[in-house]
This record gives structure tokens, sequence and C-alpha cells, in this order.
């Protein structure tokens, strides 16, 4: 008998000799619970081992697997090849990122973001450790805790054509974590991010497509958090006005 | 001020065609709601032309509803409702992800917030319905 297979219609782009990324269909044998991952690993092993791409913990949780599959950015490692079935599966480098090589895409941009809104607790005044730790109640921790699931897949950038269009914008995911940690009751950065997030590139690029929250793999809704950023940086504003020696947060 | 970044030798930089917005049924959508305000703001000078006509005497008046009555001006008028209900409803709906509702210490779940913009909405759509029709 033989067995049933798969078209993968892969990305190709190897720097240096190609000008544009072309594409190359690759057949793999279909089993209901490979994934897209598994399928290109399959091709790398067997079939062509130039084909370049990331991964790491093949569980959804490292974040580096993220390419468009028909289109749509999905993490490979949880995108299962009977959902595409009977095909072709169109496998793509994430859009509106710089193509390294083949399904690999530059990362720096995402990370100067990403540093750029200082996702960490910032303390007005650290307090000795002897003090013992920060604390903080359940009901606190439940305020930012589905901004914290992000894992930097990039998932958001790729789904966003604001990011698309006009690079500069500090974009979904790092604008969700500067929002997790302002949300944070232990943190005291509030002043410091707000310049970074009422910037011209900041949340008020945002047009609120609202693809990103519908891609994120995580729950994080990252529109959410730039639209209540806006809602907050306008109140702080406001308040600024009506009360230019009182009205800080 | 969205300048451009400096391109790293090698990458291959991707462009957004013009075409993007017919990628996903999601960014059709987001097209809609922005195409909506032409209508409401195209809806809204036609609101003033008609003010200033009343002003200006029963005739003028009479004249203009005889020709707001043209096929044309109605077919305007029912896709102009139906752009106007399009935003007011993706509104709604955007209000249940930007407004966070508390009630003590607990979050009213969104769903619930959308809701209470529909319940405004029926009440004061009845309020004036009522007023109009006492007053005629
Ligand atoms: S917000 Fe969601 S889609 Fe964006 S990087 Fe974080 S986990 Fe990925
Ligand atoms: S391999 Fe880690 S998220 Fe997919």
């Amino acid at each position: 008998m033989t067995e049933e297979t798969i078209t993968l219609e892969v990305t190709r782009y190897r720097p240096g000799h190609d000008t544009e990324p072309r594409t190359e269909s690759f057949s793999v044998p279909y089993r209901k619970d490979w994934v897209v991952l598994d399928a290109l690993n399959h091709i790398k092993d067997r079939v062509d081992g130039s084909l370049t791409y990331r991964w790491s913990c093949r569980m959804g949780v490292c974040g580096s697997c993220g390419m468009m599959v028909n289109g749509v950015p999905k993490l490979t490692c949880s995108a299962f090849l009977r959902d595409y079935h009977p095909g072709p599966i169109r496998v793509e480098p994430l859009a509106n990122f710089p193509v390294i090589r083949d399904l690999v895409v530059a990362l720096d941009d995402f990370l100067e973001k990403l540093r750029r809104v200082k996702p960490w607790l910032i303390r007005e005044t650290e307090k000795p450790v002897s003090e013992g730790e920060y604390r903080q109640s359940p009901a606190q921790l439940e305020a930012y805790k589905q901004f914290s699931m992000c894992i930097n897949c990039m998932l958001c950038y790729a789904a966003c054509p604001v990011y698309g269009l006009a690079p500069a914008f500090v974009g979904p995911a790092a604008i969700a974590l500067a929002y997790r940690y302002n949300l944070d009751s232990r943190d005291e950065g509030y002043r410091v991010r707000e310049p970074i997030l009422s910037d011209s590139v900041g949340v008020w690029e945002c047009t609120f497509v609202g693809e990103c929250s519908v891609v994120c793999p995580k729950g994080v809704d990252p529109a959410a958090a730039i639209q209540r950023s806006k809602v907050a940086g306008a109140k702080d504003w406001a308040m600024s006005v009506l009360m230019p020696w009182g009205g800080r947060k | 001020m969205s300048e451009a970044r400096p391109a790293r030798p090698g990458l291959y930089y991707p462009k957004l065609p013009a075409t993007w917005w017919l990628r996903r049924p999601g960014y059709v959508r987001f097209m809609l709601r922005e195409v909506t305000c032409v209508f409401v703001a195209i809806f809204l000078v036609e609101l003033l032309v008609i003010v200033y006509k009343i002003g200006q005497g029963p005739q003028v008046y009479a004249d203009m509803v005889a020709k707001l009555q043209s096929p044309g001006w109605i077919v305007f008028h029912v896709v102009a409702l139906a752009f106007a209900l399009y935003h007011t409803i993706t509104w709604f709906q955007a209000t249940g992800v930007i407004q966070v509702v508390r009630v003590g210490d607990r979050q009213v779940p969104p769903p619930l917030v959308v809701a209470g913009n529909y319940v405004a909405w029926v009440v004061v759509s009845l309020f004036i319905l009522y007023w109009l029709l006492v007053r005629s």
C-alpha cells in the first residue's frame, strides 16, 4: 500500500544567490498526528538538509517556530497537518519581517522594541534584600496575568498591517508587555514607559485592526492592551491639563 | 514619523502590496469599518443642508423633501444606514475590548459590557421615538 502524502509549498531564499524568494514543493508523508514542523523536519532529515527554519521546544512555549501557514501566522509546532488536508500547505516566513534565509526572519527590530519598553519591574527605590520580597495578592496577579503570557513569537507583528506599512510602530507584543508591567502592583515605571507608549510610533499608530489578538496563540490580546493604553494615556493627558500640579498617578 | 529602518545587506525585505487588505477577512472588515465614516460624513452634511433649508421657509423645505424621494437618494440612504449600523455594531464590540468595567473586585465580563451598550441604544431610541410621536 502506498503511503498517503501531502504537499508542502515552502518558501526558499538563499542570501547572495536569490534576489527574491521562490517556492519549492515537497511531498511528505501525511500523518494525522504530525504538525507542520514535523513535516519540515522530515524534509530536512530526508529530502533537503539545506532547508532552514527555527524551532526549539516543539510544545508552543519557546515561540521560535512561527511561520505563515496558508497565509496565517501560526506556531508550526501546533499547526496539525490534518487541519490542512488534503493540502497543499503553503509555508512562508513570518510576514512583515526581513528574511535572512528560507523561513528564518531577522529578530533585531522586534528585540530593539522589546528593550525600548523596559519590560521589567522598575522601582523608584529598591528596598534592601533583607526586607524580603515584594508581595502581591492573587487579585493583583490576576490584573496583569493575561498580558504576561506572551512568548515573543511575533505572530502578532506578522498579522499587523500597520507594522507592515510603518515598521517603526512599536507593535503589539512590545506594547502588551509594557502594559503588563504598568499593571503590575510592584512596578513604579509608568512614568518611564509613558513617553514611549504615547510617542507617535507608539499606541497612537495603531488603527485597531485587531488581527494581532486573533492570531495570538497565548490569548494575550495585545489589541486590548494597546486600546487600554490609549485610554490611560488620554486620561493622563487630560489630567495634566486640568490639574497641572496634581494630576499624577 | 515612520522613518525607514536601515536595511541590512543580504536580507530580503518584503513589501506589503496595495491589496494587503484582501488577504484576510479581518482586514476586509477593518477596511469596511474605516469606510463607514465617509457615509456618515456625507449624511451629516445632508442633515445640515436640511436644517438650513427648513430655515428658508416651508416651500423650500417641501421641494427638498420631494427631491430626497428620488430613487438615487433612497439608495444612498439605505447604504448609509447599513454602514452606520455596521459602524455602531463594531464600536459596541470594541468597547468590550477597550473598557474594563469593575464591580468591586471583579471585572464585568466583556460580553456584558457590550450588552450594556445595546440596552442603552434601545432605551435612547425608544425615548426619541416616544418624544417624536408625542410631539407630532
Ligand atoms: S502577544 Fe501573542 S502573538 Fe504577540 S508575541 Fe506575544 S504570544 Fe506571540
Ligand atoms: S517550537 Fe517552541 S513554540 Fe513551536
